[in-house]
């Protein structure tokens, strides 16, 4: 939703500080999205992108700051409540329960919802990913990366999530299934899904994305529209002096 | 010895497995979603007995004796949870270990100063002790009746770690925590349930081990935990299936040894079974059907 109106932002983050014990991994970060928008997290190796992601969700703790939805803070460190509220995440290396069945992590997804609606958001879901419906039955420890992606996402959608938080979707996969994975991350925010896309892959991202933000050290250190942020040169951002500036 | 008598002592062999298979699927249970071995689940067998002491003496029919057995023992897991375990969430393998085996000490420290040091003996129907013959093998009604009862509870236990909601959040749990609670799964309702499953198992093993000694003390607990522990051990720590076999494997040990040893040698019989334990864990330091620490990526 390029160039969107809406004023209020559906997540807004303000002020947010992570700290692992003396590590300070975010600090006091600033970052909104608006409805239906896709905004890219970029940055290098150990910049907090996944640390933010985490803490949105609820798994993490911040020393200060909050996250708001639709201007209600969000729970800090009760991702189980978080994912109530309409926030899932799809979690960095997919996190497939390599031991259950592919039909069994979809179910898992439907935790939030009630037990009576689980059959038919099974039904859609299946019905959407054919490569998940043909496999259901089989532990999902055995499909390829690609699969367990898509079932990773199925698997958020089963919550039906406003907001969902990608954390590497593309890691370690062949580009032509990352092309695949990014098509349906495009297509799902057509649906109205906000969403938040941490990306090592730059180029890709910011191609899908509407605004982007860069991470460095824990701190934003540029953010903009795609466009701006595909002119920039983002390595001499990551290393560079201008994260001083 | 003939193939009668192999026969028969195979049906001990089995019947004694599957109470030592039900008594380790309760400490799976909790071991496995939550990595607490908690050495307080021998007390948990030791209050079936007194509960079932005193449902007797109340003049209770031993059915009765037996539910509330089942019922007091899930109680008394869920209540462990909630003043031992809840209060150190977060704290290390051992502290969590040494905790538990403080609860053992102060539960059995009860026992002897409330109810009494000395043995009590618990009335079990005269059925139990009745033999049936089967063609050529003579075979214990006891034994049928607790194959009967354990398989039927650990079939129940299937179906519902199977087919329930409940039971996929309680493996999905037990798999990866942070990711379970991620998609909504929550450790406020799961946990408790992990307890109380396990205190039900608790219950039922209970149950079955007081059917076949007939009497409780404050040190009952002793070695239903110890069998429990060895089984998971031999299984393979973390795998429920691995629990089962080595209850069973343990369990037909135990038999063979004591049909099989010369008899000046039989009084060490338990001592021989975990050495042979042992020597399995030696060869196999994953236990049989364990697997070596998997890496995710």
């Amino acid at each position: 939703m390029k160039g969107s109106t809406d004023a209020r932002p559906t997540l807004e983050v303000s002020g947010l500080t992570v700290r692992y014990g003396v590590v300070t991994a975010l600090a006091a970060v600033d970052l909104h999205v608006l409805r239906g928008e896709i905004v890219v997290v970029l940055g290098p190796n150990g910049a907090g992108k996944s640390t933010l992601l985490r803490t949105i969700a609820g798994v993490h703790r911040p020393a200060g700051g909050v996250v708001r939805l639709d201007g209600q803070a969000l729970p800090a460190g009760a991702p189980e409540r978080v994912t109530r509220l309409g926030v899932s995440m799809v979690p960095e290396g997919r996190r497939i329960f390599g031991g259950l069945t592919v039909e069994e992590n979809l179910r898992l997804g439907a935790t939030p919802r009630p037990a009576t609606l689980e059959v038919a958001s099974l039904a859609a879901i299946l019905g959407r990913f054919p490569v998940l419906a043909e496999r259901r039955r089989q532990v999902a420890g055995t499909l390829s990366g690609g699969e367990q992606q898509q079932l990773a996402i199925a698997r958020a959608l089963m919550a039906r999530p406003r907001v969902i938080l990608y954390d590497e979707p593309s890691l370690g996969l062949a580009p032509r299934i990352v092309d695949h994975i990014f098509e349906l991350i495009g297509e799902l925010r057509d649906e109205g899904v906000t969403t938040i896309l941490v990306e090592q892959n730059a180029h890709r991202a910011l191609e899908l994305g509407d605004r982007g933000y860069v991470l460095s050290a824990g701190r934003v250190i540029a953010h903009g529209s795609a466009s701006e942020l595909a002119a920039m040169d983002l390595s001499q951002l990551y290393f560079g002096d201008v994260g001083a500036a | 010895m003939s193939i009668d008598e192999f026969a028969q002592q195979l049906i001990n062999a089995l019947s004694l497995g599957s109470i030592y298979a039900v008594l380790a699927l309760g400490l799976a249970m909790v071991y496995s979603t939550l990595g607490i071995l908690n050495f307080a689940y021998g007390e948990l067998i030791t209050v079936v007995g007194y509960t079932m002491f005193f449902a007797s003496e109340a003049g209770l029919p031993f059915i009765v004796m037996a539910t509330l057995g089942i019922v007091v023992a899930g109680a008394a897991s869920v209540a462990m949870q909630a003043v031992i375990f809840r209060p150190l969430r977060g704290a290390s393998f051992v502290t969590l270990l040494f905790a538990s085996f403080a609860l053992s000490q102060v539960l059995q420290g009860l026992f002897r100063q409330a109810i009494s040091p000395r043995s009590k003996g618990i009335p079990t129907p005269g059925l139990f002790s009745d033999f049936i013959q089967i063609g050529g093998v003579r075979v214990g009604v006891l034994a049928l009746i607790t194959l009967a009862v354990a398989l039927t509870a650990m079939t129940v236990l299937l179906v519902f770690m199977r087919r329930s909601r409940a039971g996929l959040q309680m493996r999905a749990a037990a798999q990866d925590l942070t990711t379970a609670r991620i998609l909504g799964v929550r450790t406020d309702r799961v946990i408790p349930l992990a307890f109380l499953v396990s205190g039900l198992m608790a219950g039922v093993g209970g149950v079955l081990w007081i059917a076949r000694t007939t009497s409780v003390n404050p040190g009952t607990g002793f070695t239903p935990i110890l069998v429990a522990f060895v089984a998971i051990v031999l299984g393979g720590l973390g795998s429920i299936p691995g629990a089962v076999i080595g209850a069973f494997a343990f369990g037909a040990l135990e038999i063979m040894l004591q049909a099989y040893l010369p008899g000046s040698v039989v009084p060490f019989q338990f001592a021989i079974a975990l050495v042979a334990v042992a020597v399995v864990l030696v060869v196999r330091p994953q236990g049989l059907l364990g697997h070596e620490v998997e890496v995710k990526v």
